[in-house]
């Protein structure tokens, strides 16, 4: 069996200094079931915010959806004062889950199996037989209805995207995504916005796999030829990548057309990636807009732990990471236009739809490069990844030929493994 | 309702037609001649894979919309040439049509279908379910699509998306 079962002795002995100035990450980390537990206590349930939704998707007074953080299933839903709850979807009866739907409308949340009903708050609003029938059964005296609320987490929203917090010890949700974070979604969700509908994705991987590739700017030239032919992206052009002082959250951006193609074609020589001769009989599948006022076309903006927020010329949309064990995860894209749209941008949004989620031109290939570490490493955990482009230190870059922000989830992943939870 | 189906009792020609045409589409796919693929629609088309619950709340999204034969050309170059995934092959499993109406030149159908997925390694699996909500027309006295629209139950799409359904 595996070397290595135990998280604690994992993070022991995961070097601080990989080979010639390189970084390593040890290949236990993403296949042991005992580190993806830890995650689930010291991670998705210690002192982060994770996101469960955006306010658009629950705009009435009774509107819920179902999701989860990590494995856990929450119910996230607005109360009649408009105030958002997010809760454990458990009754505290007997466990069973309360909400058995995706998304709906309901005046309060009703257990199936015995009756117990809750407000949209999540307290407990009533029971059947609590007073027994004819003088038999029922409760005991000092049953005390307050003590049998849903479990509700610390919930706050910032500019329509909401987040839930199983810590009483994190702090606030802006100072938790730090000021970069925080102008990166003030741009995006600078006005209202609307839902255009979920895709969902299931990668057979581990879901820290995915937080690499979305801060991984080296590998989106090369594996995307889409990207590269099109000059949507190449690792030429103006861009970099920006994080936090604790390193958690990673902001990789580009600028289209901000690079010489004949250069690019030295540069990427005889690469898969870069194909000119490939061209598009409908190329109004590329056609757009300016959203911004910046030059700005690609911004992937990954918020540790759980989600992604990305613009991709006029594609917009939000990646959620539900974990279903230390293989497997759900990606949920959930893609977004703005209220004010109007009929043109409507069908420029739905052409360049194509270009996103798991049937999209330019990342339909994330969820095989997912698959493809995860068969490599499924023995030899002791062993170790190499990264060393750019330098193999953490931190921001003001160019995109780096893997400094993937160094700096793993710094930031390794800080907070390390906590016990409070 | 009588009447219409009387009327289709009559043209039942037409009923063959729409399996011939559904049969060849699941064919062209499941024997990798993606190249006949688009030729299987009208210039003027539109091809949409949508998931059931998105189109159920009456929103747009959908993880393949193409909106011109052109598009599925583009599609059918960027599987061969531009985009990377596990080697598989399709197998359609297609049920009877329900046919809606024929009026104007236009019919328009309702099937359902099943496509399992087997990669290299032999396993096959219930990749796609879903209906199939088709308007076909004749184009010089051949039936083809003028809309196929994709909408399926399996709402959490394994790995990615490459091969149309």
């Amino acid at each position: 069996m595996n070397a290595i079962v135990n998280t604690d002795n994992l993070l022991k002995s995961w070097p601080t200094q990989g080979k010639g100035d390189g970084y390593n990450v040890p290949y236990g980390i993403f296949t042991e079931t005992d580190v993806y537990n830890e995650e689930q206590k010291r991670i998705f349930r210690g002192p982060n915010w994770s996101f469960v939704g955006l306010e658009a998707e629950i705009l009435k007074s009774g509107d819920f959806k179902s999701t989860f953080i990590g494995d856990t299933p929450v119910v996230v839903m607005r109360d009649e004062d408009g105030d958002v709850h997010v809760v454990v979807n458990r009754c505290a009866h007997r466990g069973a889950k309360v909400c058995r739907s995706l998304r709906g409308n309901t005046p309060n949340l009703e257990c199936v199996y015995h009756s117990w009903a809750y407000n949209l708050k999540g307290d407990l609003i009533g029971l059947p037989f609590r007073r027994g029938i004819k003088g038999n059964g029922g409760m005991p005296k000092s049953f005390d209805m307050k003590e049998h609320s849903l479990q509700k987490l610390r919930v706050e929203t910032y500019k329509g995207l909401i987040f839930a917090s199983f810590s009483d010890t994190v702090e606030s949700l802006p100072d938790f995504l730090g000021e970069t974070a925080c102008e990166s979604i003030d741009r995006i969700f600078n006005r209202p916005i609307k839902i255009l509908g979920d895709q969902r994705q299931r990668i057979f991987g581990n879901w820290k796999l995915y937080a690499e590739n979305t801060r991984d700017p080296y590998h989106a030239s090369l594996l995307h030829m889409f990207h590269n032919t099109f000059g949507l992206y190449r690792a030429s052009q103006k861009g970099g990548c920006k994080l936090d002082d604790k390193f958690r959250h990673s902001i990789l951006w580009s600028s289209k057309g901000t690079s010489s193609t004949a250069e690019d074609a030295k540069i990427y020589k005889d690469n898969r990636a870069f194909n000119s001769d490939f061209t598009l009989q409908d190329p109004s599948i590329l056609a757009g807009k300016p959203d911004f006022d910046d030059d700005i076309t690609v911004v992937i903006l990954a918020l540790f732990p759980n989600v992604i927020v990305q613009q991709i010329s006029n594609t917009l949309a939000v990646r959620q990471i539900v974990t279903y064990g230390p293989k497997e995860f759900e990606l949920v894209w959930t893609s977004f236009g703005y209220a004010d749209d109007d009929h043109e941008m409507d069908v420029i949004r739905l052409k360049q739809s194509n270009l996103i989620g798991p049937a999209g031109l330019i990342s339909m290939e994330d969820g095989e490069a997912v698959e493809l570490v995860h068969d490599g490493i499924i023995r030899d955990q002791d062993q170790f990844s190499y990264m060393g482009m750019g330098g193999g230190e953490p931190g921001s870059s003001d160019h995109l030929v780096t893997e400094s922000s993937i160094i700096g989830f793993w710094e930031y992943y390794r800080d907070i493994m390390g906590q016990q939870p409070a | 309702m009588e009447l219409a189906e009387a009327k289709l009792g009559i043209e039942s020609s037409v009923f063959l037609d729409i399996c011939k045409l559904q049969t060849k589409y699941s064919q062209v796919i499941d024997t990798d001649k993606l190249e006949d693929w688009p030729d299987l629609f009208v210039d003027d088309c539109l091809y949409k894979i949508q998931p059931r619950e998105n189109f159920d709340r009456d929103l747009e999204g959908s993880v393949i919309v193409c909106t011109s034969k052109g598009m599925l050309v583009d599609r059918v170059v960027a599987h061969r040439h531009a985009n990377i995934f596990a080697e598989h092959v399709y197998r359609h499993v297609v049920g009877m049509p329900l046919i809606h109406n024929t009026d104007d030149g236009m019919i328009s159908t309702s099937t359902s279908y099943v496509v399992f997925r087997t990669l290299n390694d032999g396993e096959s699996v219930t990749y796609s379910v879903g209906r199939y909500e088709d308007k076909l027309v004749r184009e010089n006295g051949t039936l083809k699509f003028k809309e196929r629209q994709v909408i399926f139950d399996t709402n959490q799409i394994a790995t990615q998306m490459v091969t149309p359904i």
